[in-house]
């Protein structure tokens, strides 16, 4: 099963290598104990799921409504869960900051979904899905559950057909499959561009059958402020009700924590405004360890920043990379001229020139570091913002005038009008302009096979964990991963741990609910009465700026190190001089940004540790130190071939890092090459 | 371009509300509509007055949690969200009026921000197609003729933002309702329960406090999707057929 484009690991290291003194990270952290995978099950990778399926204990159903779960979040992942729960018959109650279930940003999702049907009959296969997730993560995922994955991934498209998803078809009925991200088969299911949209509202109302029939509480317009753990189990939150301000409790034998990822560290991302990392965060703190924090997913084909407004980003299909060509000026003094006045001989088409092989088809990270290396040497186009330009042309002058006009339409329309939208300006005679934005993170909490964190009954799904995509996430895998954890894995594993229960019931005065009640309140407290001079959302630019500069598309060292001290002074700064007005006791969006801005610094600093002690550069996560020659990403799979689990050690103290060697029985470890 | 903002402020549910007026000075027109507002909150947090409160998540047309009547027209001049909307749809020296959805199913939370869980509700009655987890058939063992599917994908588009209900005359949600009923009503799979979930959904919809329909259109003229408006004479069949059926 061998690919053209990559070379054994030993191969490509002999080009680069580590010298002696390399943990960038010493004094940061406290090295920590191996961390160990206790349900990782053995035999035959294809066996395991079966086998841990059988294994898993099973809940009398009579017992299931005696069994409280909380669910925090309702994209693909939580949403699924909570319908699958409770049709199960178990106590399900189920928490979103937005006002209904339905808005969850899974729903942004454009391209499609993954599945080894192999309905094409192009050779696609569980294993050859299993293959091409392990090393599009770079071989930094762990095996087992990669497999499960695309296992599972048939079961997906069955289910939301069955819901009435309404599919791409072809003309005798079937469903309409296309290939996507570079892979060699066609396995990706789609609903147009909007197949996140497709598969939410599919789980959403399958979920809204379940509050119908009394087996799922709705609690829309809640956040979770913080986890309560009593005896060393998870056993509820407490959450705000966003329109009262009250502070509530909520008790239950297990929590599931589905609330997605935190690439709004960055401030500016493709991720939806509310996205934050406050109830990971807050369980992080608890005890669940944050596993890889540092892998974060960049997309090249995104709408550059028009000025410091400048309040999300939005992402383009990276499908316009097959016929747009992209390129800068020659000259600086050529950036603010009418791209079309900039005659062939000035244009520097600086991908197709640097990778003549791929061109401006190389992968999403290659794509994205160029882009920022012709705009920090001056040459970015666009609007100048904190004195710099920050766009890269996207040019279909030729496209169009190979394949007509007509067919650039049928094939980009929706993309072109999106964009005529956002920028005012007519990509059809004036070239797009394109910028790099976060739109992923593979980082999240830790868990082992089961999905379970390192808190006992605490789970964590979807985005929120870290355990699929390893260092890179290759395209139409989330939506796949979110619904096969919500639909297939958890509802398996949930129940061996809930086979124990019911726990012994939780008083609201318990010490443990007294705590984390007191927590929640002073929090609050504290940024209402600051009554300083900066809003919350100018520390967060500042936080995303730090962040973007420092630990994006490239870290280093040095980089790494000074967005550490950055971040540290502007987070005391931030609890001195925060203006957060208006009352507790009402609708308040200041005060709930305050929150998450506040977790955000606390990820941050971890995020650079994080970076910093992984001197390599692998998937979505380049170390300037790391590079081949010709600038490409170097592993170092001797040295790094495991999971970074972050423990809090408390506010001030170094994190304690666990690590999870990574071990690959059925498949062979390989080196990328794009040239 | 400087802009004199007229903007509807609602300290809570119970508390009534009044139209107040801001000037706000150098908007770019490059800024959506949303990040206009956001530069006004930043200016009324540094002068000391409480920001005003509007939702809005995604911020790129899909979420549908975005929603204010802009000058009277659900979501501005555009046929779009009011996240996609830009300033450049403004000239300088503009007055704009800016006010949360109007409907009395729709209660004010607080300013800009209205309680759209009627929506929910609707859906639990029937916006569904039931089938438990583990349970469903091979994806292709039942097919669906092509134009079929795409007609269900046009119309499963919507976003439930709720523009149609603030656009419409009667306060009626039945571009929404028909929108889920002709979705699911084109498929095989939707057919067992088609008879069940019209009838059920119009009685929540009328329980909600929603108006009827008297095809006027507005809503279809609002809506950010283009939902078509022969979606409720699809919702008026499918509830005759129902009834016809003794529903």
């Amino acid at each position: 099963m061998d690919m053209p484009d990559t070379v054994t690991s030993t191969e490509a290291s002999a080009s680069g290598s580590l010298d002696g003194d390399y943990d960038d990270a010493a004094g940061y952290y406290t090295p920590g104990s191996p961390l160990v995978d206790a349900k990782a099950p053995e035999g035959p990778i294809a066996e395991r799921w079966q086998n841990r399926k059988f294994e898993a204990r099973l809940v009398n159903p009579a017992n299931r409504r005696k069994l409280d779960i909380i669910i925090v979040g309702t994209g693909l992942a939580g949403a699924s869960a909570a319908a699958t729960l409770g049709e199960a018959g178990y106590n399900v109650k189920t928490f979103c900051y937005q006002d209904s279930p339905r808005r969850a940003h899974s729903i942004a999702a454009q391209g499609g979904i993954n599945a080894a049907k192999n309905y094409k009959e192009d050779g696609d296969s569980v294993h050859r899905l299993f293959y091409d997730t392990v090393k599009g993560g770079d071989y930094r995922s762990r095996e087992s559950n990669v497999y499960r994955l695309a296992e599972v991934s048939t079961n997906i498209i069955d289910q939301c057909v069955a819901q009435g998803v309404p599919f791409a078809r072809e003309y005798g009925g079937l469903l309409d499959n296309r290939s996507f991200g570079g892979v060699q088969v066609s396995r990706t299911f789609y609903a147009r561009g909007q197949t996140g949209q497709q598969l939410l509202i599919g789980a959403y109302q399958a979920l809204e059958r379940q509050v119908a029939a009394g087996t799922v509480s709705m609690f829309s317009r809640h956040e979770m402020l913080e986890l309560i753990v009593v005896d060393g189990k998870a056993r509820g939150i407490i959450a705000r009700d966003m329109i009262t301000g009250e502070i509530q409790t909520h008790v239950a034998d297990v929590v599931v924590l589905a609330s997605g990822g935190y690439g709004n560290v960055f401030y500016l991302s493709t991720n939806a405004m509310g996205s934050n990392v406050t109830a990971a965060w807050r369980a992080h703190r608890k005890g669940a360890y944050m596993a890889n924090p540092c892998y974060t997913q960049i997309h090249p084909t995104c709408i550059p920043v028009t000025g410091t407004h400048q309040s999300k980003l939005t992402l383009m299909s990276e499908s316009l990379r097959n016929d747009g060509r992209i390129w800068v000026p020659k000259n600086q003094a050529d950036c603010d001229k009418d791209p079309r006045d900039i005659p062939e001989e000035d244009r520097d088409y600086y991908l197709e020139r640097i990778y003549p092989s791929f061109g401006n088809l190389v992968p999403r990270d290659i794509a994205s570091r160029a882009a920022k290396y012709q705009c920090d040497d001056g040459r970015g186009v666009g609007p100048e913002v904190d004195g710099v330009r920050r766009g890269v042309y996207l040019d279909f002058a030729d496209a169009i005038a190979r394949l007509g006009r007509d067919s650039v339409e049928a094939k980009y329309g929706n993309l072109f009008d999106m964009y005529a939208r956002i920028t005012g300006e007519d990509p059809y005679s004036v070239p797009m302009r394109i910028y790099p934005a976060v739109h992923y993170v593979m980082g999240g909490l830790w868990v082992d096979y089961d999905l379970q964190s390192t808190i006992p009954g605490l789970f964590v799904t979807g985005e929120a964990n870290f355990s699929d995509h390893g260092a890179n996430r290759l395209g139409a895998s989330a939506l796949m991963q979110g619904l096969a954890d919500g639909y297939f894995v958890l509802p398996h594993t949930i129940r061996d741990y809930l086979a124990d229960g019911p726990f012994e019931p939780i008083a609201e005065d318990h010490p443990a609910v007294v705590e984390a009640q007191e927590s929640v309140k002073g929090r609050i407290e504290h940024f209402l009465t600051v009554n300083g001079e900066r809003s919350v959302d100018s520390y967060h630019r500042e936080l995303g700026n730090i962040m973007w500069e420092y630990c994006g598309m490239e870290r280093t060292e040095t980089g790494l190190k000074k967005a550490i001290d950055l971040i540290r002074s502007l987070k005391d700064d931030f609890y001195r001089n925060v203006k957060v007005l208006g009352g507790a006791e009402t609708l308040n969006q200041s005060l709930e940004k305050a929150g998450r801005v506040a977790d955000f610094f606390e990820l941050g600093e971890l995020m650079c540790i994080d970076a910093l002690n992984r001197r390599e550069s692998c998937g979505g996560h380049f170390r300037g130190e790391s590079q081949t020659e010709d600038g490409e990403a170097l592993r170092h799979d001797e040295e790094y071939a495991y999971v970074s689990a972050w423990e809090w050690a408390g506010d001030d103290a170094a994190p304690v890092l666990h690590k999870e060697d990574l071990v690959y029985t059925a498949i062979e470890m390989k080196q990328r090459s794009y040239k | 371009m400087n802009l004199t903002l007229k903007i509807w402020r609602q300290q809570d549910a119970s508390t009534p509300g009044a139209m107040h007026t801001y000037q706000l000075a150098d908007v770019s027109p490059d800024m959506s509509f949303l990040e206009m507002l956001d530069v006004l909150n930043e200016q009324l947090n540094a002068e000391g007055e409480e920001p005003i409160a509007f939702d809005s998540d995604c911020r790129e047309g899909i979420c549908g949690m975005c929603g204010l009547m802009i000058n009277g027209d659900a979501h501005g001049p555009e046929v779009t969200t009011t996240c996609q909307l830009h300033m450049r749809s403004f000239s300088d020296g503009e007055t704009i009026t800016i006010e949360p959805w109007r409907s009395d199913a729709f209660p004010v939370i607080k300013d800009l921000v209205v309680d759209r869980s009627a929506f929910d509700r609707i859906i639990q009655q029937g916006g569904f197609i039931s089938v438990n987890t583990g349970s469903a058939p091979e994806a292709h063992s039942v097919p669906v003729p092509k134009d079929d599917a795409d007609r269900a994908f046009n119309v499963a588009t919507c976003i439930g933002c709720g523009a149609c209900v603030a656009a419409c005359p009667n306060g009626s949600a039945s571009l929404f309702m028909g929108a889920k009923i002709t979705h699911l009503g084109l498929l095989p799979q939707g057919q067992p329960e088609r008879d069940e979930r019209v009838v059920n959904m119009v009685a929540q919809h009328d329980h909600e406090g929603f108006g009827g329909c008297t095809n006027i259109g507005e809503c279809t003229a609002a809506c950010p999707k283009e939902i078509p408006l022969d979606v409720i004479s699809q919702l008026n069949k499918d509830l005759r057929t129902a009834i016809k059926h003794g529903h």
